[in-house]
C-alpha cells in the first residue's frame, strides 16, 4: 500500500497549523508529536479515560478517538490553551484551589471537560457535575476535590 | 550587625492547608511526562507478548519484521539470552524459597500472557508497531496453572522444572516468638463452649491501574547512560539496574520525572525497562518505549490475589482468645522485586487493634501461569484488615451485639499504649475510642441504625445496610533492623540535604519520590518552619539520581514519616553550622543565641541575624570564624527506630436494591488519627482518593482471566474503575495523637483510606443482607453476586458464585464488512 | 496504541460515498462518527485498507419533520439528537436514551447512525428505535430501500445493510405525548448496559392504552417485548398490573452471560428494568 499522506490546516490554541498527516493518526498523537502539545496525554485505548479530551470547535472529545484528519478545517483548544495573559482559566484556578489533582495526569482532560461541562449547564449540581465527568476515570483524588472545583468554579462564574 | 526587619512570618506552615507548589505546571500541560521525551535519533520500541499463558517458543521468524520500512532491529530471547541477566527478586522471604528464572524477554518458554517475547526497534512508534505485528512466533502451547487452590495442589506445574508450584511458606507463631500463647489452645478451649468462626475469604487479583501508562527511556550518548522512566524507585532502579545489567552504578543516572500516578505498580524493576536499555546500548542510540493500556494492565504487575482461611477464637460473651491464619497467596509466574513479601506484610496487622492472647499466621506463595503481582496500595495490610474486621462483624453477629460495641470489648484501650502486640510489634500510641465517638457522631450512627430497622419492618425493597471499619497500619517502611531479619535485600532508611543559597532561597533535596503526592508542597512547608525561610524560597528536588543521589523512593507510606525526618535532621544540622557563623557575626557567644523564625539573636538584647544573611556571608567566606568550613549545606540519613501506626474507623452507609443486587453508597464517614498534619488539604486528596480504591476493591474491580489463563478484564471497559458518577463525597475528619517515634509527630497516610474502606463496604453490604440469611458475599459484590446471595435461599447459589469469564464484545473483531458503520457509542 | 495504514476518503455527497465504496468493496470500513471504529481499528483488531467516513455530509446531518414521522440523518451525533426539539415532542424515549448513552465526549462525535449500524446488542439506541417502530433507509449503487427496525438487526454486529450500502436515515413514527423512560443498569457509569429496558407508554386517565418496550443486551440483537406491550392495554398503571406484564420480559431471549452476570440474573433484571421503565413512563 501507498505510503500516502494527507495535507490538514487545523488551528490549535489559535495558531493555525498546516501539515501533513497520514490518514491513520490520531488527533492526539498530532497534537503531541506534530504541534508539540504534550500537555494532552493518552490514557487508554478504548476512550474510557477521558485523559485526551480536548475542545474541537467548542465541544469536548476525545482526542485520541478522533483521527486527525477528521479534525481538518476545524478549532482545537487543549488545556495548554485556556491561559489567558498569564491568567489561569477559572476552572484551572478552582482544581488548584480545591486540590483537584495530585498526580496530574488525567487533569488537563479532567479541566477541559469540567469547562465543556460548565458551558452546557452553567450552574450544576453535584449529580450533574458527576455524571458529566463519567467520561473521565481519575485514580488519585477519590472525585471528591475534583467535584468540589467544579463547584467552586460553577460558583465564580455566577 | 543589622537588626533585620523582614522577618519571615511567624505563623506555622506546619497545618497550613498551603495549595500545592506542584499545581502549575500540571494544570497548564506543562508538563514532562516521561512519554514527552524526544531525543536527537531517537528510536521507538513495540513489543510482542505471547497470546498463550503457558507455552514453548518452537521458533520466531523476525525476518519480514526486520525487513520493514524504518526498522533497525528485531530483538528475540535468544538474541539476548546471554547478557539480559535475571530480573531482580530483592525479598527472598525464606533460605529455601523457589523461584524461576524471571527473564526481560522470555527465551524459550512462556509463562503468562503478556509476557514479551521479542521487541521490535524502529525509528518510529508507528513503524515499529507495524513492524511488530510481522514477527512470527511458533508456540506450543502447555497446560498452564491457573486456579491458586489448584495450582497450590500442585495438579499442573506453572514452572514444570521447579517441581512445584510452592514458592515458600512463612510462618509466624506467637507461642514460638513469646508474645502470646499456642492457638491451639485458644482453638480447643473455644471448641467447647465458646465461640469458634472459621471462615474463608477471598482477596480478589487487582490491578494498580495508575492513570499513566508506563514509559522509558533511554539515553545511551555521553558518559552515563540516562533513564527516564515512569517509576516510583529512580534509586532502587539505578542500583538494581547496575547489579543486574553489568554496568557500573557510577555509569548510570535514573530520573522519574513527572510520574501519573503508582500505587504501588511503578515500584518495580520491568522487564520493559530492561529492554529499553538494552535496545538503547545495542543501537548506540536514545530509545523510547511507552506502553499502551491494555499491556499495561496486561503485563504490568497486579496486586493482592489470596484465599483466606481463617480461625477465631473467643469466649461465648465475645472476648477474643485466639487467631489462626493460614494463608494462599498467588505470585503469579513469577516473583517480582518484593512480590513474595507483600502477603508477609500482612503477617503482622491481621490481630489489628484488638488483644489477640495467641495467634498463628502462615503463609504460602504460590506460582500460577498469570500475570506476577507485587505491591499494590496497602501491600498486605488491607488484605489483613478486611480478614479481621470481616471477623469482628461475624463475632458481633454471633454473640448478638453492635458491631461496634465487639470491636470496643477487645480493642487495646488508649491508656495501655504502648502496646506489644501478639504479633511482636510495639505500637506507640492510638486512641480508638477517641476516634470511633468522632466517627460514630459524624455518621449519625444512632439515626442510620433506626432508618435500616424501619426499612427492615416495611420490607422495603431497597435495603440499608452498614459497615464499620476499624484499622491500625504498620507504616512508614521501614526500621532496616526488622527489614533485615524478614530477609529483604535493603535498607530502609531515607536521605535529605538542604543547600542553603547564596540568594537565601533554599534547594532540598529528598531521597523519596513523589508522583502526585505533593512532596514539594508538604516538604517546603516543613524546612519553612524548621529554617524560617519562605515557603516560596523553597525548591523540592528530588527524583533525579544526579541530583537526589541517595534515597529509597516512595512507597509503604513513609515519605514524611521516614523522609520527613530526614529532612528535618539535615536542616537541625543546617542550623548547627549557622549557630557558630553566626556567633562570629553577631561577635557574641554561640552559647547565648537564640534561634527561631529564622533569625539567630543575642538572647536579652535586639542583636541578630537572619538565615539569609548568613547564607550570602558564608557564600563570600570573607570573615568567617577561623576553622570554620564555608558552607551551611548538611545532609542527613535517618532510620526509623519503629514503623508508625495510623488508625482509624470507618462507617459506610449502602443503599442495596434487593431486587437487582445494585448498590448505591448513601454516605460514607471516617476519622484517622495519623498525629500531626502538615497539610490538612494534601492529607484529605490521600484519603479521599484511598477510599475510591478500597471501595472499588469491595465492589467493582477485579482482573478476571478465562480458562485458558487469557486476562479478561484487559481494557477500562472490563476493568471497572469507578467514575466521578459511581462515588460520593465523603465526610473525614481526624483525632490527633501524635507518633512518638518521629519529631514531627507525623503517621503515614497514603494507605489509610484504601485499607480501612473495603471491610467497611463489604461489611455493609452484608449488614444489609443478614435478614435474608446472607454471611458473606465475595469481592466484587456485583449486583449478580448480591441479588444470587439474596436469593441462596431460593435455589440460587450464594454470594460467592463465579462469574462468567467472558467480557462483553463490543470491540470485538467486526466480522462483516462495510456494514458496520462503528460510531456505535 | 495506532491502527494499521489505511487510505481516507471523505466524501461531501452520498452518491460519491456510494461510489467510494463499490469501488473499494468489503476492503472499505465506514467512519460515521468513530466512536467504536476507532477503539477497534487502534487495537488492530480490524485492518481495513479504505476508510470512507460520512462526516463531511451536510445532507446527512439533522433532524426533519416529515408529517407522520420524523426523520433523523444518519450523520447527526448524539448530542444533537439529544438537544433537538423535534426529537424530545416526538420520541421523547429517544430523547431519554441518548441522554444514557456513554459520556458527554462520545456524544460529541458519535452518530445515531453509525451507532445504529454499529449494531452492538448493548447499544443504547437500538431498544428505543425498536420500540417506536422506526425504519431505516439505505443507499446503495441500485438506489434507497427502507426496512423495518426488526429486519435492520440480524446479529451481533451484523445489520441488514449490505457491503455497498451505507444508512442514510432513520424514520421514526411520530409518539407525540407517549410518556418515555429509559431504565439502564450498569455497575460503573462508563459501562454499557448489563441490560436496559426502553418504554413508551400512551396513557389514557390511569390506564394503559398502548405500550412499546425495547430490550437491551437481552440477546445479540436488540429485542422488542411484545408479550409486555400486548398484556400492558387496557391494565391500569399501577406496580401490581404493570408487574404482571414484565414478568414475560424475558420470555423467550437468550441473553449472554458475561462478567457483569449470567443469563439467568439478566432475564430477572430485564423484569424488574420493564417494570420500573413502564411505570416510569406512564407517570406512575
Amino acid at each position: 500500500m501507498s505510503r500516502t499522506t494527507v495535507p490538514v490546516t487545523i488551528t490549535v490554541d489559535g495558531t493555525r497549523y498546516t501539515d501533513e498527516v497520514e490518514p491513520r493518526t490520531l488527533l492526539v498523537h498530532y497534537l503531541r508529536e506534530q504541534v508539540g502539545k504534550v500537555g494532552t496525554v493518552v490514557g487508554c485505548d478504548t476512550s474510557n479515560c477521558g485523559a485526551c479530551t480536548v475542545h474541537l470547535d467548542g465541544r469536548s472529545v476525545k482526542s485520541c478517538n478522533v483521527l486527525a484528519v477528521q479534525a481538518d478545517g476545524s478549532e482545537i483548544t487543549t488545556v495548554e490553551g485556556l491561559e489567558k495573559d498569564g491568567v489561569l482559566h477559572p476552572v484551572q484556578q478552582a482544581f488548584h484551589d480545591c486540590h483537584g489533582l495530585q498526580c496530574g495526569y488525567c487533569t488537563p482532560g479532567m479541566i477541559m471537560q469540567s469547562i465543556d461541562l460548565l458551558n452546557e449547564n452553567p450552574d450544576p449540581s453535584e449529580e450533574e457535575i458527576r455524571s458529566g465527568l463519567e467520561g473521565n476515570l481519575c485514580r488519585c483524588t477519590g472525585y471528591h476535590n475534583i467535584v468540589k472545583a467544579v463547584q467552586q468554579a460553577a460558583g465564580g462564574a455566577r | 550587625m543589622t537588626v533585620t526587619e523582614d522577618r519571615p512570618s511567624v505563623e506555622p506552615e506546619i497545618g497550613q492547608a498551603r495549595k500545592r507548589k506542584e499545581d502549575y505546571r500540571l494544570i497548564t500541560g506543562r508538563t514532562r511526562w516521561t512519554d514527552n521525551i524526544v531525543l536527537p535519533g531517537m528510536l521507538h520500541l513495540a513489543m510482542v507478548r505471547s497470546p498463550f499463558a503457558h507455552a514453548t517458543i518452537t521458533a520466531i521468524d523476525a525476518s519480514e519484521a526486520r525487513n520493514a520500512p524504518n526498522v533497525v532491529a528485531v530483538l528475540t530471547g535468544a538474541d539476548v539470552a546471554e547478557v539480559q541477566g535475571p530480573l531482580p527478586c530483592a525479598w527472598p522471604i525464606t533460605e529455601d524459597q523457589k523461584a524461576p528464572v524471571h527473564p526481560a524477554i522470555a527465551v524459550d518458554r512462556v509463562a503468562f500472557a503478556g509476557e514479551v517475547v521479542a521487541v521490535v526497534i524502529a525509528r518510529s512508534a508507528v513503524a515499529a508497531r507495524d513492524a511488530a505485528e510481522l514477527v512470527d512466533v511458533d508456540y506450543e502451547d502447555l497446560p498452564a496453572a491457573l486456579d491458586l487452590k489448584d495450582a497450590a495442589a500442585d495438579t499442573t506445574l506453572a514452572h514444570p522444572d521447579l517441581g512445584t508450584n510452592t514458592s515458600a511458606t512463612w510462618i509466624f507463631d506467637s507461642a514460638e516468638a513469646g508474645t502470646g500463647s499456642p492457638v491451639e489452645d485458644a482453638i480447643s478451649t473455644a471448641r467447647d463452649g465458646g465461640i469458634l468462626l472459621e471462615r474463608e475469604y477471598r482477596q480478589q487479583r487487582l490491578i494498580p491501574a495508575f492513570m499513566e501508562p508506563r514509559s522509558t527511556v533511554v539515553d545511551p550518548t555521553g558518559e552515563q547512560i540516562t533513564m527516564w522512566s515512569a517509576t516510583q524507585v529512580p534509586h532502587i532502579l539505578k542500583i538494581m539496574l547496575a547489579m543486574t545489567q553489568g554496568i557500573p552504578e557510577s555509569k548510570l543516572r535514573v530520573i522519574a520525572p513527572d510520574v501519573g500516578g503508582g500505587f504501588g505498580g511503578k515500584l518495580q524493576v520491568t522487564p520493559e525497562e530492561v529492554i529499553t536499555l538494552m535496545a538503547a546500548r545495542r543501537t548506540g542510540k536514545p530509545c523510547k518505549y511507552t506502553e499502551t493500556r491494555s499491556e499495561s494492565l496486561m503485563a504490568g504487575h497486579h496486586g493482592r490475589d489470596q484465599w483466606q482461611k481463617l480461625t477465631l477464637a473467643a469466649t461465648a460473651d465475645g472476648t477474643v482468645t485466639g487467631l489462626k491464619v493460614e494463608l494462599l497467596a498467588d505470585m503469579g509466574a513469577y516473583l517480582g522485586l518484593v512480590t513474595p513479601g507483600i502477603p508477609i506484610l500482612g503477617a503482622f496487622m491481621f490481630n489489628a487493634i484488638y488483644k489477640f492472647p495467641a495467634y498463628h499466621f502462615s503463609c504460602t506463595n504460590i506460582f500460577t501461569n498469570k500475570t506476577w503481582t507485587d505491591a499494590y496500595r496497602g501491600a498486605g495490610r488491607p488484605e489483613a484488615t478486611f480478614a479481621i474486621e470481616r471477623l469482628m462483624d461475624e463475632l458481633a453477629h454471633e454473640v448478638g451485639v453492635d458491631p461496634l460495641a465487639i470491636r470496643e470489648k477487645n480493642w487495646i484501650k488508649h491508656e495501655e499504649f504502648p502496646f506489644a502486640t501478639v504479633a511482636g510489634l510495639e505500637y506507640d500510641s492510638g486512641n480508638y475510642e477517641a476516634a470511633t465517638a468522632k466517627a460514630r457522631e459524624l455518621f449519625g450512627y444512632d439515626e442510620l441504625r433506626a432508618e435500616q430497622k424501619r426499612r427492615r419492618e416495611s420490607g422495603d425493597p431497597v435495603q440499608l445496610g452498614i459497615g464499620v471499619s476499624t484499622f491500625t497500619e504498620m507504616c512508614g517502611l521501614a526500621p532496616s533492623r526488622v527489614l533485615g531479619s524478614l530477609n529483604y535485600g535493603a535498607g530502609g532508611w531515607e536521605h535529605a540535604s538542604v543547600r542553603m543559597l547564596p540568594t537565601g532561597k533554599v534547594e532540598v533535596i529528598t531521597g523519596t519520590s513523589a508522583h502526585g503526592q505533593g512532596h514539594a508542597t508538604a516538604f517546603s512547608q516543613i524546612i519553612a518552619d524548621r529554617l524560617g525561610v519562605a515557603f516560596d524560597d523553597i525548591e523540592v528536588l528530588h527524583g533525579d539520581t544526579q541530583v537526589s543521589h541517595k534515597g529509597l523512593d516512595t512507597y509503604g507510606s513513609r515519605s514524611l514519616v521516614v523522609g520527613g525526618e530526614a529532612l528535618v535532621r539535615a536542616a537541625d544540622k543546617v542550623i548547627e553550622r549557622a549557630r557558630p557563623i553566626a556567633a562570629h557575626m553577631l561577635e557574641a557567644s554561640a552559647d547565648d543565641l537564640d534561634f527561631e523564625a529564622g533569625r539567630f539573636s543575642v538572647r536579652g538584647t535586639d542583636q541578630g541575624v537572619a538565615m539569609a544573611e548568613i547564607a550570602l556571608a558564608v557564600f563570600a567566606a570573607h570573615d568567617l570564624p577561623d576553622g570554620v568550613e564555608p558552607s551551611l549545606d548538611a545532609e542527613a540519613t535517618y532510620d526509623p527506630v519503629n514503623f508508625n501506626y495510623p488508625h482509624g474507623t470507618h462507617l459506610c452507609a449502602l443503599e442495596i436494591d434487593t431486587e437487582t443486587g445494585g448498590v448505591r453508597m448513601r454516605k460514607y464517614a471516617c476519622v484517622d488519627d495519623i498525629g500531626n498534619v502538615i497539610n490538612p488539604l494534601i492529607v484529605a486528596g490521600q484519603v479521599h482518593g484511598g477510599l475510591v480504591q478500597g471501595i472499588a476493591q469491595a465492589l467493582w474491580e477485579e482482573a478476571v482471566h478465562d480458562d485458558a489463563g487469557t486476562l479478561v478484564s484487559a481494557s477500562f471497559v472490563d476493568y471497572l474503575v469507578p467514575t466521578a458518577a459511581d462515588t460520593i463525597s465523603f465526610d473525614i475528619e481526624h483525632t490527633t495523637t501524635p507518633a512518638l517515634t518521629n519529631s514531627l509527630g507525623t503517621k503515614g497516610v497514603g494507605e489509610a483510606g484504601t485499607i480501612a474502606s473495603t471491610p467497611a463496604v463489604v461489611n455493609a453490604v452484608v449488614d444489609a443482607l443478614r435478614p435474608f440469611g446472607v454471611s458473606d458475599v465475595r469481592m466484587p459484590c456485583t449486583p449478580e453476586r448480591i441479588w444470587k446471595a439474596i436469593h441462596a435461599r431460593d435455589g440460587a447459589d450464594d454470594g460467592g458464585g463465579a462469574t462468567a469469564e467472558a467480557a462483553m464484545p463490543h470491540f470485538d473483531e467486526d466480522q462483516a464488512g462495510a456494514n458496520d458503520e462503528g460510531a456505535g457509542r | 496504541m495506532i491502527p494499521a495504514q489505511f487510505e481516507y476518503a471523505a466524501p461531501t455527497t452520498v452518491e460519491e460515498a456510494v461510489r467510494l465504496l463499490a469501488e473499494a468493496g468489503d476492503e472499505a470500513k465506514i467512519l460515521a462518527g468513530g466512536q467504536s471504529l476507532l477503539p477497534v481499528l487502534r487495537m488492530r483488531l480490524n485492518a481495513p485498507e479504505m476508510v470512507i467516513d460520512l462526516g463531511r455530509i451536510e445532507a446527512l446531518r439533522g433532524v426533519r419533520d416529515d408529517g407522520d414521522a420524523i426523520v433523523v440523518g444518519a450523520m447527526t451525533t448524539h448530542a444533537d439528537v439529544h438537544a433537538d426539539p423535534l426529537v424530545r415532542e416526538h420520541a421523547a424515549l429517544v430523547t431519554e436514551a441518548v441522554s444514557h448513552l456513554a459520556d458527554p465526549q462520545v456524544r460529541h462525535r458519535g452518530t445515531f447512525g453509525g451507532a445504529l449500524a454499529h449494531a452492538d446488542p448493548a447499544g443504547d439506541l437500538g431498544a428505543p428505535a425498536l420500540a417506536l417502530g422506526a425504519t431505516f433507509t439505505m443507499v446503495g449503487p441500485h438506489g434507497s430501500r427502507t426496512v423495518e427496525g426488526e429486519d435492520f438487526f440480524e446479529d451481533l454486529f451484523t445489520t441488514a445493510l449490505a457491503e455497498d450500502e451505507i444508512l442514510t436515515e432513520i424514520r421514526i413514527p411520530k409518539h407525540t405525548g407517549w410518556g418515555a423512560h429509559y431504565e439502564k443498569f450498569v455497575r460503573v457509569a462508563h459501562q454499557w448496559p448489563i441490560v436496559a429496558v426502553a418504554a413508551a407508554v400512551r396513557a389514557e386517565g390511569g390506564t394503559i392504552a398502548e405500550a412499546r418496550v425495547g430490550l437491551t443486551n437481552m440477546g445479540s440483537v436488540p429485542l422488542r417485548a411484545r408479550a409486555v406491550e400486548d398484556a400492558l392495554v387496557g391494565k391500569p398503571a399501577t406496580a401490581e398490573a404493570v408487574a404482571e406484564a414484565a414478568a414475560l420480559a424475558a420470555d423467550g431471549t437468550q441473553p449472554p452471560s458475561d462478567l457483569n452476570g449470567d443469563a439467568d440474573y439478566r432475564r430477572h433484571l430485564a423484569t424488574v428494568l420493564t417494570r420500573r421503565a413502564v411505570l416510569a413512563a406512564a407517570g406512575a
